[in-house]
């Protein structure tokens, strides 16, 4: 009986989501200790890391169902820029119906994440390379529509002179704050996307089919699992979730810029593995990258409230994202 | 400068006394008198699973804990890893090869012990040196192409250039000739002369019995990880090696229950299948059979001889590089997915459940229903109750021990994962079920539990094609037996004509 109580707990210290809050509570703890003159102990501090990490967070999600696939999505940085620009495009220069605009820019992002994605299941193409390629080739993408300029709200004239237009409604609702100036509309977006990636990976038969082609692909196979169908909708998932991320990021800037997301991908991904997620596939959840998202967030918010230079904390989270990683090791 | 290592009566090695177990099942047991003089072939035979690769491999130093001793010249060695072992001048040439192909042929021959001057590859030297050894083999390649280049027996010559070069003595050959055509198996017989007569000892493994009579000078035979003998080949005739080799008694029950037979569910008719490796030779070329409804049809056949590429074929797993008629319950049918098999009511147990098998981090549930979530899903949506019902229903019925339905199969035994492996298939009600090797790595216990599975099947109008390498269990679970040799049919029997011999025979060709 004793024996069978020692093991359960032993199971539960060992189980993923207990490692991910373990880091997580550390980072917490050490937020009470330095909290800036009480600033930590302010909802609104809270409330601006949510802010802070909500882009993330929802590049996360995609990501989080690629790398369950056994995959790895490299393209989500250039894509997010890519619909950023686009949406700043569409709505401030020229004008377009913003429900249009939006259905407009997640059809661009779920066209470039299933373009890598039929690269990688019809040609066999290793996901780093093809979504490398779709990274490159995105940021050009970018590029060329925007001339290589910000999209914002000075808008170049015919005579070369720049003429300032109003913010259209959009930008002003998705970045505005609800429930009392209590939490943002970007954090309600990202949570959204949660339930979405939630209900996809553990309500949906495709969820199933996901784990099972990371867990093992030839076994899945020869179940009769449509390995091709299935990762092609998950990296089209993941260019559907950096689209949403392009336009709110557009929003939080009140532009378009063709050079934002750069090094996005590294930061989605640690986000994942922090969690816990395992990079081999067929492993991890959704909550997991919660944790890993907050985990991160609380890093860089304590080092900002507390006054750290930019040069100490990129080394800080540097190692903070080792141990974390480090942490969950040693326990198993 | 050859390294001495031979002992006393040109003995290079010796093997005593050698067990082996892994995780409590024995594979070899007081395996003695393996002893190999220079200059000779030593040909070492048994059934699949007989213990011979073991063997082969506690020699090459991939297994370190066995019990017994070894001797290599008049020396006892033990080694503790492969580069001791080459060290000592034992090389295997495995059936896959173990070259860089991305390499050109002279870096591949003295990889890891490159010649050098200060540190500065001696290019030339090596490039030399080269030529000289494959000369010595009779052999004219051009040693600064990448080894990929080459045709798959030029590559097997450069894997034995590559044990000269080691000075190796004690030479392993893991069935060298499988891959072979007739016209490069004479090359590999001339080259093995020559080593002979340079003084090296050759231990062969060849499951094909014309070979074994040409080049062979003693043989030794293990049975279920014992040895049972070694002669000298004038003194072994074929019928007696073969007593030696499959002579074991029938000590399991095999509650085989023959059901009535139906109406034919299968007819394949030329069926053929290209080689999955690429090679020229085909894995299946135009068989035809067929199976009728609650009847065991027994494939037999070693190691290469197709008949596992046949079921795969079946089963559509190489997709459409498969020629040849099959007609599947009256309709027409031709494989091109997994998933397309099984909605015609085919069903593939793989031989090999931890790599093709299963997925080994999902539980127990997720694993029983993944071949036929549809049914446990409407509109998309997962519904857990139904699937978890089934599980139950389905763990009781296959009688599996388990802590609970949601633990992950890679904690289950051996046997209950087999058992989690034929849940998931029984869910998807094939007409045909396709079984490769059911029962390996399974407990006793476990194994009677699938016999009565297949009588249960066969019961119900199921057909059942059948791989085994276990003699016995081919024998009493059979209705009908075909034998398999290189691709091709070569023997057909009904249970009552078949006898262990006989099936032999016709798999060595």
């Amino acid at each position: 009986m004793l024996k069978k109580a020692a093991k359960f707990s032993n199971s539960w210290l060992t189980s993923p989501v207990t490692r991910a809050l373990g880091a997580l509570t550390i980072i917490f703890v050490i937020g009470l200790i330095f909290n800036a003159n009480g600033a930590f102990f302010k909802w609104g501090t809270h409330r601006d890391m949510l802010r802070a990490v909500s882009v993330y967070g929802i590049l996360a999600c995609g990501m989080t169902l690629v790398i369950i696939a056994g995959g790895i999505d490299l393209s989500v940085g250039s894509i997010l820029a890519l619909t950023a620009v686009c949406f700043s495009l569409f709505t401030i220069h020229k004008g377009f119906n913003a429900f249009v605009a939006i259905i407009a820019c997640l059809c661009i992002g779920t066209l470039c994440g299933v373009c890598s994605g039929a690269f990688i299941a019809k040609f066999r193409i290793q996901p780093f390379i093809a979504t490398l390629a779709m990274m490159v080739f995105a940021r050009g993408v970018a590029k060329w529509i925007s001339g290589g300029q910000k999209i914002s709200t000075a808008v170049q004239q015919a005579d070369g002179t720049y003429k300032y237009v109003d913010v259209t409604a959009i930008f002003n609702l998705i970045n505005s704050k609800i429930f009392s100036d209590n939490i943002t509309v970007v954090t309600m977006i990202f949570f959204l996307c949660l339930l979405v990636s939630w209900v996809l990976l553990v309500k949906l038969r495709y969820g199933r089919y996901v784990y099972a082609i990371g867990g093992n692909e030839e076994a899945s196979r020869l179940s009769g699992v449509p390995v091709a169908t299935t990762k092609i909708l998950a990296y089209g998932m993941s260019g559907l979730f950096c689209a949403i991320a392009g336009i709110c990021q557009a929003a939080q800037e009140l532009q378009g810029d063709p050079e934002a997301g750069i090094a996005y991908e590294l930061s989605a991904i640690a986000m994942v593995v922090i969690g816990g997620t395992n990079l081999q596939g067929g492993r991890g959840s959704i909550w997991l990258t919660v944790i890993g998202v907050l985990t991160i967030g609380y890093v860089e918010k304590i080092l900002s409230i507390n006054a750290v230079g930019e040069d100490k904390r990129l080394m800080l989270t540097g190692a903070i994202v080792m141990s974390a990683v480090l942490l969950q090791k040693t326990r198993k | 400068m050859k390294k001495d290592v031979t002992g006393k009566n040109g003995c290079l090695l010796q093997m005593q006394h050698i067990c082996k177990d892994f995780s409590g099942a024995q594979v070899l047991t007081d395996v003695n008198l393996f002893d190999l003089n220079a200059g000779e072939v030593h040909i070492l035979a048994g059934e699949n699973g007989a213990g011979k690769s073991t063997l082969i491999k506690i020699l090459a130093g991939v297994h370190t804990d066995y019990a017994g001793s070894i001797n290599i010249g008049s020396k006892p060695v033990k080694f503790s890893s492969i580069h001791e072992a080459a060290a000592a001048g034992i090389s295997v040439i495995h059936q896959e090869l173990s070259l860089v192909p991305t390499m050109d042929v002279a870096e591949n021959i003295f990889l890891g012990r490159e010649k050098s001057r200060y540190q500065w590859l001696a290019k030339k030297e090596m490039n030399k040196l080269a030529c000289e050894l494959l000369d010595r083999l009779g052999l004219n390649i051009d040693v600064s192409r990448n080894v990929e280049d080459y045709p798959l027996s030029t590559q097997q010559m450069i894997e034995i250039c590559k044990a000269l070069a080691f000075d190796c003595r004690i030479i392993v050959m893991d069935e060298p000739t499988s891959a072979l055509t007739d016209v490069e198996v004479e090359k590999l017989f001339s080259i093995i002369a020559k080593l002979k007569q340079n003084g090296c000892g050759i231990i062969y493994i060849t499951h094909k019995m014309e070979e074994i009579y040409r080049i062979a000078d003693r043989i030794t035979v293990l049975r279920d990880g014992r040895c049972i003998g070694t002669a000298k080949t004038s003194e072994l005739d074929q019928s007696k090696l073969i007593q030696w080799m499959v002579g074991r008694e029938l000590n399991q029950q095999f509650p085989r229950h023959r059901s009535k037979n139906g109406s034919v569910v299968l007819k394949v008719k030329d069926f053929s299948v290209a080689d999955p490796a690429g090679k020229t030779m085909p894995a299946v070329s135009s068989v035809s059979f067929s199976v009728k409804k609650g009847e065991i049809l027994g494939i037999a056949g070693l190691q290469g001889s197709g008949n596992s590429e046949l079921l795969n074929g079946l089963f559509g797993t190489y997709g459409r590089n498969v020629q040849g008629n099959i007609e599947l319950d009256g309709r027409s049918y031709n494989p091109k997915t997994p998933s397309n098999a099984i909605s015609s009511g085919l069903s593939l147990l793989t031989n090999n459940r931890k790599t093709t098998g299963l997925v080994l981090g999902m539980n127990i549930v997720h694993n029983t229903t993944l071949a036929a979530l549809k049914k446990y899903s409407s509109a998309g949506w997962l519904r857990p109750s139904k699937e978890l019902e089934t599980a139950q229903r389905h763990s009781r019925s296959l009688n599996l021990k388990s802590a609970g339905l949601s633990m992950r199969v890679d904690s289950l035994s051996g046997g209950n994962q087999q058992k989690v492996a034929i849940a998931k298939w029984v869910e998807t009600e094939p007409k045909v079920f396709l079984l490769d090797e059911p029962t390996r790595g399974v407990d006793i216990g476990a194994k009677h539990d699938i016999y009565e599975l297949m009588n249960k099947w066969t019961a119900n109008g199921i057909a059942i094609v059948l791989i085994t390498s276990e003699m016995p269990e081919l024998l009493a679970m059979s209705d009908r037996i075909i034998v398999m040799h290189r691709g091709r049919i070569t023997a057909e029997f009904t249970t009552d004509q078949a006898s262990q011999e006989k099936i032999l025979r016709a798999a060595m060709g």
